[in-house]
């Protein structure tokens, strides 16, 4: 009986300081990371470049050669409802599915807290857009980084690219292309296809942001890229083989708004 | 005044350290020499943001040597220079749209490259609005250089004369994009064309204009300075100007805003060496100057978008007589700068 006693208290002992390290692991000013992992998926299925077979929403088989995309403006928010901005400067990422290294982006200097949401914009702010080109760096660099993702005639960024081929598309080479741009125009209002995205995780989970972790907590989203092509306007590749800087674009900008999705959170 | 020998030492060793100070601080690479931009009194306020990039003698030689080297292309065989040719105010003379890389053509007549400190926007569409991103769209166009910028900066890392020059221009061997775009802008910058007979006659200078000019230039004045406005003799604005839609049926400004309101409208070029610059308009479908006056008086085509001012009382067309005409031809053939299309400091070296 003693014995149980004593288990009994060692074990309350235990949860109390464990409820008290909780309560204190992080200090007023401790900083952590958080990786974003941006997973590009079609419907249920990983996306698989160049190989498989698709079928979209008006019915048309597809597949896809290439998905870029632009993520940028990136807002943290808190269990709490607090929020927390990451500087503007390190905010600007482009992913790429043939390139494994840019589907996971590091966030660093988070301040410590449990996040279980995101913020961010689908494509570049209309600031960036119009900036001196010594600012235009990394991915931003229309001639390095970010060359490929920007059209030179008509100056600003492509926010997400996504080719591909399809029997039924008309062009010559039955490859479909929809590049997608339009921060809202220099001089005179033209298209806007910025697109502010706001994720919650489901349930409690949270992303635990601690000083000194080994592995940081991760945000997995999932990015399903069938809907670039279904949602509110389900695009026809038959009819649309090619839609670059035109006013049919704002249908596909509407349909990627909602592609993506906090899937789960990783704390280790 | 009588300076004793001592003194007169003094100053002689003063003046040798000042010298040898001096000496070491170039040696040091305390810097590129400035070249700022000679202003003309008669010109409306600077567009390009000159503090962003400022100018310097080096930055300008590089971007000169740059300019001229058919390196930007895909093969090596087409360079800034091969379409904008000095002589002929940095045009393609004669060419209706020019031939690029293989002989391919493109849809538009190439532009002057003269006085770009002072424009909004760049192309027939306007499409580009800062100097530093132009170069881009010609050295990857398909049809002109079809090369990739990461590829030139390949080619001219691989470069040790450039790499000195990029040292001596912007203190880094590294080259960078941005290094590269504001090279080309410091010599665009610097061609400034300002000394015509029309500057010369404007600023008091001592050149006085015949009869026939003066009243070619009150005409013009009347008739067509609400679009070929300032001593730019354009407004940076576009207009459709009436002109039939050709096969290529090039919707000018509307396809960078994609505002019907924008249809066929281009961008109001300057006037300046026009003498120099035929073919006229966006796809140089007229050969004189002549012709251009032709099309406003006669050949004006009317649509939703047409310039309200290129109607008279309701019907296309401005009013002038084949007189009006050869005067207007002589006010604007006082608008051509010797001095610019001969610069040796412009031409490739």
């Amino acid at each position: 009986m003693k014995m149980i006693t004593t288990y009994i208290t060692a074990l309350a002992f235990l949860f109390l300081t464990s409820c008290k390290k909780e309560k204190t692991d992080i200090q007023p000013g401790d900083k952590g990371e958080l990786t974003v992992e941006f997973d590009n998926v079609v419907g249920a299925q990983n996306l698989q470049l160049n190989t498989a077979t698709y079928t979209n929403a008006a019915g048309e088989p597809y597949k896809i050669t290439m998905l870029n995309y632009y993520i940028s403006n990136i807002v943290l928010v808190a269990a709490d409802g607090s929020r927390y901005t990451v500087p503007k400067d390190s905010s600007y990422f482009l992913i790429k599915e043939e390139d494994v290294a840019t589907q996971e982006v590091t966030l660093k200097d988070i301040p410590a807290g449990d996040y279980k949401g995101i913020e961010f914009v689908i494509g570049v702010d209309s600031l960036k857009n119009t900036a001196a080109v010594g600012e235009r760096t990394g991915c931003l660099d229309p001639a390095a980084g970010g060359s490929g993702m920007y059209w030179t005639w008509n100056s600003g960024y492509i926010f997400l690219k996504m080719e591909g081929t399809s029997d039924v598309a008309t062009s010559a080479d039955k490859k479909f292309r929809y590049h997608i741009g339009g921060f809202g125009g220099y001089s005179s209002a033209t298209i806007n296809n910025i697109k502010k995205v706001s994720l919650t995780a489901a349930g409690t989970d949270v992303a635990k942001v601690r000083k000194n972790k080994t592995t940081p907590p991760t945000f997995h989203l999932m990015a399903d890229a069938s809907k670039v092509l279904n949602g509110t306007t389900n695009v026809s590749i038959a009819a649309n083989t090619t839609v670059m800087f035109a006013t049919y674009s704002v249908n596909i900008a509407n349909n990627y708004a909602s592609m993506f999705t906090i899937d789960h959170i990783h704390n280790d | 005044m009588i300076q004793s020998g001592p003194v007169k030492a003094v100053m002689v060793i003063t003046g040798m350290v000042l010298l040898a100070a001096a000496c070491t601080k170039s040696k040091d690479g305390a810097g590129p020499t400035p070249m700022p931009l000679n202003i003309p009194s008669n010109f409306p306020a600077l567009v390009y943001d000159t503090a962003s990039n400022p100018v310097t003698k080096e930055g300008f030689e590089l971007g000169r040597k740059l300019f001229y080297d058919p390196l930007l292309s895909r093969n090596n065989t087409i360079s800034c220079g091969s379409c904008h040719i000095q002589g002929s105010a940095f045009t393609h003379h004669g060419h209706d749209v020019s031939h690029g890389i293989d002989d391919k053509l493109g849809t538009r007549n190439s532009p002057p490259v003269m006085n770009l400190a002072w424009s909004r926007f760049f192309f027939w569409d306007g499409g580009v609005f800062n100097l530093d991103l132009q170069p881009i769209a010609p050295i990857q166009n398909p049809v002109e250089m079809d090369e990739q910028v990461p590829n030139v900066i390949m080619k001219l890392k691989e470069n040790s004369t450039y790499r000195k020059l990029f040292k001596k221009a912007f203190g880094t061997e590294e080259i960078s994009s941005a290094a590269l775009f504001k090279a080309l802008s410091q010599f665009m910058l610097q061609c400034i064309s300002a000394n015509s007979r029309y500057d010369r006659f404007v600023r008091n200078e001592g050149v006085q204009l015949t009869n026939e000019e003066l009243e070619g230039r009150t005409i013009f004045q009347q008739k067509c300075a609400s679009c070929h406005s300032t001593d730019l003799f354009t407004d940076n604005d576009f207009h459709n100007n009436g002109l039939v839609p050709s096969m290529v049926n090039d919707k000018g400004r509307f396809l960078i805003t994609l505002n019907e309101s924008d249809l066929y409208k281009f961008k109001t070029p300057s006037l300046r060496n026009i003498a120099q610059t035929a073919p006229y308009m966006h796809d140089g479908r007229f050969y004189t100057l002549m012709a251009v006056l032709d099309h406003y008086s006669n050949g004006i085509t009317d649509s939703p978008t047409l310039d309200s001012r290129l109607k008279t009382n309701g019907i296309p067309g401005i009013a002038l007589t084949a007189e009006e005409k050869t005067k207007l031809v002589a006010f604007l053939n006082t608008l051509t700068d010797d001095e610019f299309i001969r610069d040796p400091k412009l031409a490739e070296q």
